[in-house]
């Protein structure tokens, strides 16, 4: 009987969202699936898994993987993925560094990034964006273990589905490379408002913003009167106005909100990749022409300066109107 | 020190919205695109030329060396090329066409091609993007039993060049870890940033123009003296069974554009009451 094994992905020992769209991958392929954590002091975590209709929840928990290092987290899950003919990560970046290792340790096919899965009588066949997006690819893996990777945004997060399963602690295997890999240090960077790949709205800024103050002053206002989490394009991000990881794109993010509002975005393949599948699109640009224009469904050709703060404003309005 | 970089071949990625599906979903068809090389790979060539070198007079050390390789077709070669023009020294083509490919085989020819080559540091893109996998390093780095380190945005190499302390863009921050070298390494976007690679040779005062260098006319004709040895993969001895198979392809749904509106404040009557967003 196929069986998938789900690994989490914490932070400072807290659980995180993206792995609830793993288990969606889970659901969604019908088929039972154990979970596994990993971390030092997760027991929190593996608590709040039980409730997710897993067979079971193992937990690896050890001060060797206390940080997130590749080298020292691939064998453990190795190891414990024995048995298991598929083994499932959400692509953040959590998952992009470690499904492919397991892969290579496993031997087995891995397969980046998916967007669905059918399971046809036990086969399973995978969905998969290429392209920045303007292709998408069926596969399948030939090997008798299969590793995937999924998008966040393309598996809805599962919800709790009551009952508990049980908790079985796995050892934490031996890492022969952790003498060659050192974890140095973790450069958070805080943040109150809402996570890029989780929130309903997303507010994003381009290189017109021209700086952080930019940011600050125009974009900011709008972010939070909308409870929004911000984004940015490449240019923004490369010019050092927001951090690296607010990218939304290709090789950023990729994001799917109730609500994406671009604004002074020019719309390149690589930016659109990202924020497509957000249900509903708003672009305000100045130049008509620009290409983000051919996918929003709300096209505001102004000088963002102007219409950013009146849009606040409007929003604020209606915010205390109630 | 011997720097190995990756490079691939792909249809110009500015343009991957012009792709067509052929042979009733059976293929990509990239006709009329320009193939490039992965830009990532570019910033992998970048990257290693700015550890080798000093930035300021473009002195290099008499042992340091830049080999780059391709999985590809013939015409690869240009591609090889041109990262030569960008300082690189020698190149490997090894002959072989995408569709007998995956990311695992490649990472398997690689990994002969480091035995051969015996390098200090793989550098590589951190995905390419027509097949967006975000893989071949990873794979690579546990067939060698290498330490690595994905997504850089930042490498200081040690003076000794025994050590690097790599900067790895994650969600949420950055993330640093001290490599001891040899070691496998995949760049990000920022690695192309000014400062982004220390190597004690390079003035810490000095400032590299953003993104990769453009390789001015003497460098393009230089390197048409550089060797670029073929071979077909077959002679790496890999076997070349895929692990993953693509059965058919197809266009995404297209998203339609939709309206313009004429001011602030039909834009939040139409978020409202039409979108109900607001
Ligand atoms: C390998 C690679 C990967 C990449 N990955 C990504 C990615 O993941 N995400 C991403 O976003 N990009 C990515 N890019 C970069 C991408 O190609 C574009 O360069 C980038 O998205 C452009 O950012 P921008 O829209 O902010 O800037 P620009 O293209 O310069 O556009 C600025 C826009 O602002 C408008 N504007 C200017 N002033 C005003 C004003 N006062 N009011 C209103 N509008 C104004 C202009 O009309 C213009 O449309 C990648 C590129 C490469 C090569």
């Amino acid at each position: 009987m196929s069986k998938i094994l789900v690994v989490a992905e914490v932070s400072g020992a807290k659980l995180k969202k993206t792995t609830l769209s793993a288990i969606g991958f889970a659901r969604a392929a019908g088929l039972p699936f154990d979970v596994l954590v990993l971390g030092q002091g997760v027991g929190a975590a593996a608590e709040e898994l039980r409730a997710y209709g897993a067979g079971a929840v193992k937990v690896a928990d050890g001060a060797a993987l206390a940080n997130y290092v590749g080298e020292t987290f691939a064998p453990t899950v190795s190891e414990a993925a024995k048995g298991y003919s598929v083994v499932v990560v959400t692509a953040s970046s959590f998952g992009k560094d470690l499904a492919p290792r397991v892969a290579a340790r496993l031997g087995a096919g891995f397969a980046s990034d998916i967007a669905g899965v059918e399971n046809a009588g036990g086969a399973l066949s995978y969905k998969r964006p290429m392209y920045a997006g303007n292709a998408l690819a069926t596969m399948q893996i030939t090997t008798p273990v299969q590793v995937v990777s999924v998008r966040q945004s393309e598996f809805e997060a599962a919800a709790p589905s009551g009952g508990s399963s049980p908790v079985e602690a796995v050892a934490v295997a031996p890492a022969p490379l952790a003498g060659r890999v050192e974890f140095v240090s973790f450069d958070e960077v805080k943040s109150a408002r809402p996570e890029l790949a989780e929130a309903k709205v997303v507010v994003s800024g381009g290189r017109s913003l021209k700086s952080a103050e930019g940011f600050k002053t125009v974009l900011e206002p709008l972010v939070d009167v909308m409870g929004a989490a911000m984004g940015a394009s490449r240019a923004a991000v490369d010019a050092g106005y927001v951090p690296n990881d607010l990218q939304v794109g290709q090789t950023g993010k990729v994001v799917a909100p109730k609500l994406y509002i671009a604004v002074g975005i020019s719309g390149a393949i690589q930016h659109i990749a990202g924020m497509k599948n957000s249900k509903v699109i708003v672009a305000i640009n100045k130049d008509p022409e620009a290409p983000i224009f051919q996918l929003a469904d709300y096209g505001l050709v102004a000088d963002l300066y102007k219409a950013v703060p009146e849009l606040t404003e409007a929003v604020k309005k209606i915010r205390a109107e109630g | 020190m011997k720097i190995l970089v990756p490079l691939k071949r792909t249809a110009d990625p500015d343009n991957a919205n012009k792709i067509k599906i052929g042979a009733g979903g059976a293929k990509i068809e990239t006709t009329g695109l320009e193939p490039k090389a992965n830009p990532f790979d570019e910033y992998a060539v970048e990257a290693s030329l700015r550890l080798i070198e000093n930035g300021q007079t473009k002195a290099r050390n008499a042992g340091d060396k830049l080999t780059v390789v391709s999985f590809g077709p013939k015409e690869a070669a240009t591609n090889i090329r041109q990262a030569l023009a960008m300082g690189g020294d020698d190149g490997l083509l090894f002959l072989s066409d995408d569709e007998s490919l995956d990311g695992d085989l490649v990472a398997r020819a690689l990994a002969r091609v480091v035995e051969q080559q015996k390098p200090d540091l793989v550098v590589l893109g951190k995905q390419a993007v027509d097949g967006d996998s975000n893989q071949v390093g990873q794979i690579l780095a546990e067939l060698l039993q290498w330490p690595s380190a994905t997504f850089a945005m930042s490498i200081e190499l040690s003076a000794d060049k025994k050590t690097a302390i790599v900067g790895r863009e994650v969600d949420g921050g950055v993330i640093k870890l001290k490599l001891t070298l040899p070691a496998v390494i995949t760049v990000d976007l920022r690695i192309v940033a000014p400062k982004s690679v220390v190597n004690h040779v390079t003035p810490a005062t000095f400032n590299y123009p953003e993104g990769a260098r453009f390789t001015p006319l003497p460098m393009i004709i230089k390197a048409k003296t550089k060797p670029i040895v073929e071979a077909p993969i077959a002679s790496l001895g890999v076997e070349g069974a895929l692990k993953s198979k693509y059965a058919s392809f197809a266009l995404p749904p297209a998203r339609k554009g939709g309206v313009k509106v004429k001011d602030v404040a039909e834009l939040v009557q139409k978020l409202r009451t039409e979108a109900k967003v607001l």
